[in-house]
């Protein structure tokens, strides 16, 4: 890079203006979010005044934000997101550490033909174990009736009579939304990949100083594992917040449903409020854009595990 | 007896995520293939039917017209899936542009990275309601522009046959292009030898010369395994978009296999059919998977 070509300066020109380009094609649409968030209702519907008007709305209303919520329950999605999302985060990341150190630094029988049968599963489409899956949740209630008739594992239950949760078990639970993604095969494949490159000197010392098992891996390991398993957590989190298909098959009940679900149904009541549904949508989005945000060096350390997996 | 107490100290780290395996995963393989089998409607006890829901599926007759598949349905979601599947060489052409255009270390790669991976982390339900906003016919912002600057009539997009595909296409573009394949070429090109481009200097090659001829046969190995990756993905892809955007349609067209397999096992209650269905899209990206597997093993090597 000693004498800078006119070649070079062109190509570099070039490549800017490319990059921009491509830069402002990327966010547009996501300022045409925002923008029509904040129209009023009829505005939406008015093709005069040229094409940066549908970026400038007349006024901004603000206001929109605080209506999100005044033909569906969308708190309750939101709620229902957010407890959804943070306990199969840490469920998830929980068993798969566990479940990795086994592999990692374990010795038992049968430890190389599980872990081939964990990663031959990963391969298997969703679609195929999604029906039987949710089967099993439709006929638990029932199952465990026989099992334990004095708990009315079918019933809907609510808190402080005023609001409703769910069953116990079965479709339209808590359970149903989390239980089936409270592991992973992939996250432990994951993690125990990570594990293995530790170094070992670390566990053999605290071995001698007399650590049990629990206390090695609570203590010595996860605490040199926090990247990865921020890298896992942010995956994790973006799946189960953005996961659209499972909590759709398996809720019926409104107060069941997660956000993705319940924007779905949002448009369907009559006729779709543009504006109120890009700013239940802007407002939806504001987690994984803050994670993305805090979260990036994560995201690309992952991608490098990542391609090796297949 | 060293054995089982070796089991003893295990158990405890595996028993969560192995119970879950064993349930969720490994039980319900088992079971799917076994309902793939039956016919079941969830209401009366399923039915033993051998292979017969495959031979429905893949199955072709002899009709006054020439052959005809017993499930056109199946066939023309299979159209649709591929058809839908064009898109990814175009996103990873792209991918790969921008990827080469950020290693040039222009001042703030860091922000450019940053909004071209954006849609790819707000991929989802809120964005697909965006874009079937943008693509309304008469108000939406896609047509408004067309209009505007090209003064072209734009289709009607979403409800159109011949528009609904490419629509999710462009969508699927939008999303995928600056996202996680765009990472692995720009770690790709990271690892390109620069000995190579200096050499290819040395022999005055030109700009376009070195990214055809060096560059991008530098990082086959990455191209292939992006292409498999997105092939495995795109034959299960498309419900999402197509269940919130279009419903399906107009007239199926965006009715994917996946599509498929959820209309036939929650709207039609065939347990049995869609499983069958299922087990006929894992056992194509199985061969992906393979083709994958032995790229993996042959860079490894």
């Amino acid at each position: 890079m000693s004498s800078p070509r006119p070649a070079l300066t062109l190509s570099r020109a070039l490549s800017y203006a490319a990059l921009v380009g491509v830069g402002a094609s990327m966010l547009l649409p996501l300022a045409f979010m925002i923008a029509t968030s904040l129209k009023d209702t009829q505005e939406v519907y008015d093709n005069s005044g040229g094409l940066f008007r549908a970026f400038l709305p007349q006024k901004l209303l603000w206001g929109n934000y605080a209506h999100v919520a005044d033909v569906v329950p969308y708190w309750r999605f939101y709620a229902n997101s957010v407890f959804v999302a943070a306990l199969v985060t840490t469920g998830q990341v929980a068993t798969c550490a566990m479940a990795a150190y086994a592999f990692a630094r374990l010795q038992f029988p049968g430890r190389d033909f599980l872990f081939f049968g964990y990663l031959a599963t990963m391969m298997i489409p969703g679609a195929v174990t999604m029906v039987p899956n949710f089967i099993l949740l439709a006929a638990l209630p029932d199952w465990l009736a026989k099992i334990a008739p004095s708990i009315p594992w079918a019933a809907y239950w609510t808190i402080g009579d005023t609001i409703p949760v769910g069953r116990l078990v079965g479709l339209d639970s808590y359970f149903a939304l989390i239980g089936p993604s409270l592991f992973s095969a992939y996250g432990t494949f994951m993690l125990r990949q990570f594990f293995i490159t530790l170094p070992r000197e670390l566990e053999e010392a605290a071995e001698l100083d007399g650590c049990g098992l629990w206390r090695i891996f609570r203590h010595v390991t996860l605490p040199l594992s926090l990247p990865a398993l921020a890298t896992l957590g942010i995956f994790t989190f973006l799946g189960a917040w953005g996961s659209f298909m499972w909590p759709l098959v398996v809720t019926n009940k409104e107060f069941m449903r997660t956000l993705p679900v319940g924007l779905q149904a949002f448009q369907g009541q009559n006729a779709t409020n543009w504006p109120l549904l890009m700013a239940a949508s802007v407002l939806m989005l504001l987690p994984s854009v803050a994670i993305f945000l805090f979260g990036q060096r994560f995201i690309v350390s992952g991608l490098q595990v990542g391609a090796v997996k297949g | 007896m060293k054995k089982w107490s070796q089991l003893l100290r295990a158990l405890p780290f595996l028993a969560p995520n192995l119970a879950g395996f064993l349930v969720f995963t490994l039980g319900a393989v088992v079971v799917s293939f076994y309902l793939s089998l039956t016919e079941w409607d969830l209401l009366t006890p399923p039915r033993f039917v051998g292979l017969a829901n495959y031979a429905s599926l893949l199955g072709w007759h002899r009709a006054e017209t020439g052959w005809e598949p017993l499930d056109p349905e199946f066939w023309q979601a299979c159209y649709n899936t591929l058809f839908m599947m064009l898109g990814i060489p175009p996103t990873m052409l792209g991918s790969f542009l921008l990827a080469c255009a950020l290693n040039q270390k222009l001042a703030g790669e860091r922000i450019f990275r940053l909004v071209f991976f954006l849609p790819s982390i707000v991929a989802g339900v809120a964005v697909m309601l965006l874009w079937k906003w943008m693509f309304n016919a008469d108000y939406g912002l896609i047509n408004r522009a067309l209009w505007t600057i090209f003064g072209v009539q734009g289709p009607t997009w979403l409800t159109s046959v011949a528009w609904a595909k490419p629509a999710l296409m462009l969508m699927g573009f939008w999303t995928a292009v600056g996202g996680f394949n765009m990472m692995l070429y720009l770690a790709a090109l990271q690892n390109v030898p620069k000995e190579l481009y200096e050499a290819a200097e040395i022999d005055g090659a030109g700009r376009w010369s070195v990214l055809w001829h060096i560059t991008w046969p530098m990082v086959t190995p990455t191209t292939f395994f992006i292409l498999t990756m997105s092939i495995i993905g795109g034959f299960q892809s498309g419900f999402d978009a197509a269940y919130v955007m279009t419903g399906g349609g107009p007239a199926r067209s965006t009715t994917t296999i996946s599509y498929f397999i959820y209309n036939h096992a929650y709207e039609l209650l065939n347990m049995g059919y869609a499983a069958a269905a299922a087990w006929v899209l894992f056992a194509v990206v199985f061969v992906f998977t393979l083709l994958n597997w032995r790229n993996a093993r042959g860079r490894m090597q």
